[in-house]
């Protein structure tokens, strides 16, 4: 019976919970369309964590455990997710569409000659073909897409979409033999952000500035909220582009596209090109002093009023609300 | 230096979007198409490497034939300073089909090169699959680096920061390599009117398809990786609960964050 293959990404020993959404995902519809669920783990040092996917629906994990293969290297994990594609012969191989993963999918789906469907919100299976929809041009759009007659189609999955959900179960863990590509782009270090700050892609709440922050100084007021909400600072491309703020916190078509449970946009008119990179996520909150403003045409809550009285007295109340519970 | 840019023109961001006749694409009437975005950040490093150290910058788009806006999307980059242009003509059914945009890519390469760089956007602005760069150097057998902020280039070697969540890989590269350029690399230039009167001296090859020795029926049918199946605009959001703040800020955070707990259940 045909399978569906997850590849699960961990760094530092440590498994990415976009991973774990993925592989819940696969366990999904292998339930309901009579497939089996794989996974496949690469790294080194890691083996030990294999035996727990079995808890997010994995029946079978492979794992690649080599010391060249500690660090991400596209060439070195697109071998390893090879062999395990030959092991188990997938229908589908998913990935999370993280950094790694976006990477990755790129080069094993053109090492298999196959299709790939980037970043979805979406996924069924229909007539035995995967179909996923995801959105196209700034959000103003969704493609529904399918992978074409080859198999398998390998499909990244937007993280914080798809919920992870753990049961009990338990997986057959297979070592996959070494790998003989020379790997020739190596990662020599890996650096962290400075401050070692949440980033908005892996956040599940981010606060996000811009043009009407005024200053980089008033970030501040975003970092307080984000703080409050144990959430992540986001910024508009004006935010960025004034230099306020370092590029990697820019949200949006030329920052990153984030799915969190709560977006909180403050000072952010909404140009179409900053909802492209956050309009799928769950609950939006803009403060504005324009209520013309786009930002809450998209918007489930919004206050319209000066975000230098709004936020310090929103941090609070958050505080205090924390602090009952 | 010999560097090599993939450039995709996308429809600009601002575009308002309707669904075509076929119902599975984009409605093109009206339409305003650009370089893509994140490809100015590949022509522009492109361009400094060549003042940098020689050398020279040739582009490549795979775009329809019948249309102006691939010449026109060439001849802005010959603009900027790049030294040659290649149009390989189709791709009007390719539409978010990496792979097969991929394939064509990489013999359009393979038939100018060699080159010691290759260079393109993170992602075509709008499809955004982010997948070209890394189909392309799987088919040449390059190493690439993706998503690359800062790049250091040596006689045999690059070293590349690429950006991941919460920092960055320090990734070193032998030449020739891909890489996929990300905002943060550089601040692209706009094109000189020296370089724009230049640039139309510049005369911009052509390919079709069928000269790459790629059967373009085939790669849009039974070898298909990818098809859109239907293209719909999503339904407008209906209005939030908008609270005015102006007069009484404190109440208006209070009643905000009430509500986000009691009725949203986000915090």
């Amino acid at each position: 019976m045909a399978c569906i293959l997850t590849f699960i990404e961990q760094r530092d020993g440590g498994i990415r919970k976009a991973s774990l959404e993925a592989l819940s995902e696969a366990h999904r519809l292998a339930t309901a369309n009579g497939l089996h669920v794989c996974a496949v783990l690469v790294g080194h040092g890691i083996a030990g964590k294999a035996a727990e996917l079995g808890r997010y629906g994995a029946g079978a994990v492979f794992v690649a455990d080599e010391e060249k293969l500690a660090r991400y290297s596209s060439e070195g994990y697109a071998a390893a997710l090879k062999l395990a594609v030959e092991k188990c012969q997938p229908s589908a191989v998913f990935l999370a569409a993280t950094a790694m993963g976006r990477d990755l999918s790129g080069r094993i789906a053109a090492r298999l000659g196959v299709g790939c469907i980037a970043d979805v919100t979406h996924l069924g299976v229909e007539g035995g073909e995967f179909v996923a929809a995801r959105p196209v041009y700034s959000g103003k759009a969704m493609a529904t897409v399918d992978g074409g007659a080859a198999k398998p189609v390998v499909i990244t999955l937007r993280p914080n979409v798809f919920p992870a959900a753990a049961g009990a179960g338990d997986a057959a863990v297979e070592m996959l033999a070494a790998i003989t590509t020379p790997i020739r782009a190596v990662v020599r270090e890996v650096v962290d952000a400075a401050g070692g700050e949440l980033d908005v892609a892996e956040a599940n709440v981010i606060v996000a500035g811009g043009r009407g922050m005024k200053g980089p100084e008033n970030f501040a007021l975003i970092r307080d909220l984000a703080h409050s909400l144990g959430g992540a600072v986001g910024a508009s491309r004006a935010a960025v582009d004034a230099g306020w703020i370092e590029h990697s916190h820019q949200v949006g078509q030329t920052g990153k596209v984030v799915s969190p449970s709560l977006y909180v946009a403050c000072g952010i008119s909404g140009a179409i090109q900053h909802l492209a990179g956050m309009s799928s996520s769950k609950i939006i909150v803009a403060i504005n002093k324009d209520p013309e403003a786009p930002i809450f045409k998209v918007a489930d809550y919004g206050i319209i009023g000066d975000l230098f009285q709004v936020l310090p007295a929103l941090t609070a109340e958050v505080k205090t609300l924390k602090a009952e519970a | 230096m010999n560097c090599c840019v993939l450039m995709a023109q996308v429809p600009d961001t601002a575009s308002v979007i309707k669904v075509g006749a076929a119902g599975n694409r984009i409605d093109e009437a009206g339409i305003k198409w650009i370089v893509s975005p994140t490809d100015e950040y590949a022509l522009e490093e492109a361009i400094r490497l060549k003042e940098a150290k020689g050398g020279s910058v040739t582009v490549i788009s795979y775009g329809p034939e019948g249309a102006d806006r691939t010449p026109q999307g060439l001849r802005e980059c010959l603009a900027r300073g790049a030294d040659a242009a290649v149009h390989v003509k189709g791709g009007e059914r390719t539409l978010g089909d990496s792979l097969t945009i991929a394939r064509v890519l990489a013999e359009a390469v393979r038939k100018v090169g060699p080159f010691d760089l290759v260079l393109a956007g993170v992602k075509g602005v709008g499809t955004d699959n982010g997948l070209v760069g890394a189909m392309v150097a799987e088919l040449l057998d390059l190493p690439h680096v993706a998503d690359v902020t800062k790049l250091e280039i040596g006689d045999t070697k690059l070293t590349a920061h690429r950006e991941i969540e919460g920092g960055a890989e320090v990734v070193d590269a032998p030449l020739p390599c891909l890489i996929t350029a990300q905002k943060g690399l550089n601040e692209p230039r706009y094109p000189s009117l020296k370089g724009i009167m230049a640039s139309k001296r510049v005369p911009i090859q052509a390919f079709a398809v069928a000269d790459l020795g790629l059967d373009e029926a085939k790669l849009v049918g039974d070898e298909a990786r990818s098809r859109w199946r239907s293209l719909a605009l999503p339904q407008a959001k209906s209005g939030g609960s908008v609270i005015k703040g102006e007069e009484d800020p404190s109440g208006a955070a209070a009643q905000l964050a009430r509500l986000l707990r009691e009725q949203a259940k986000a915090i």
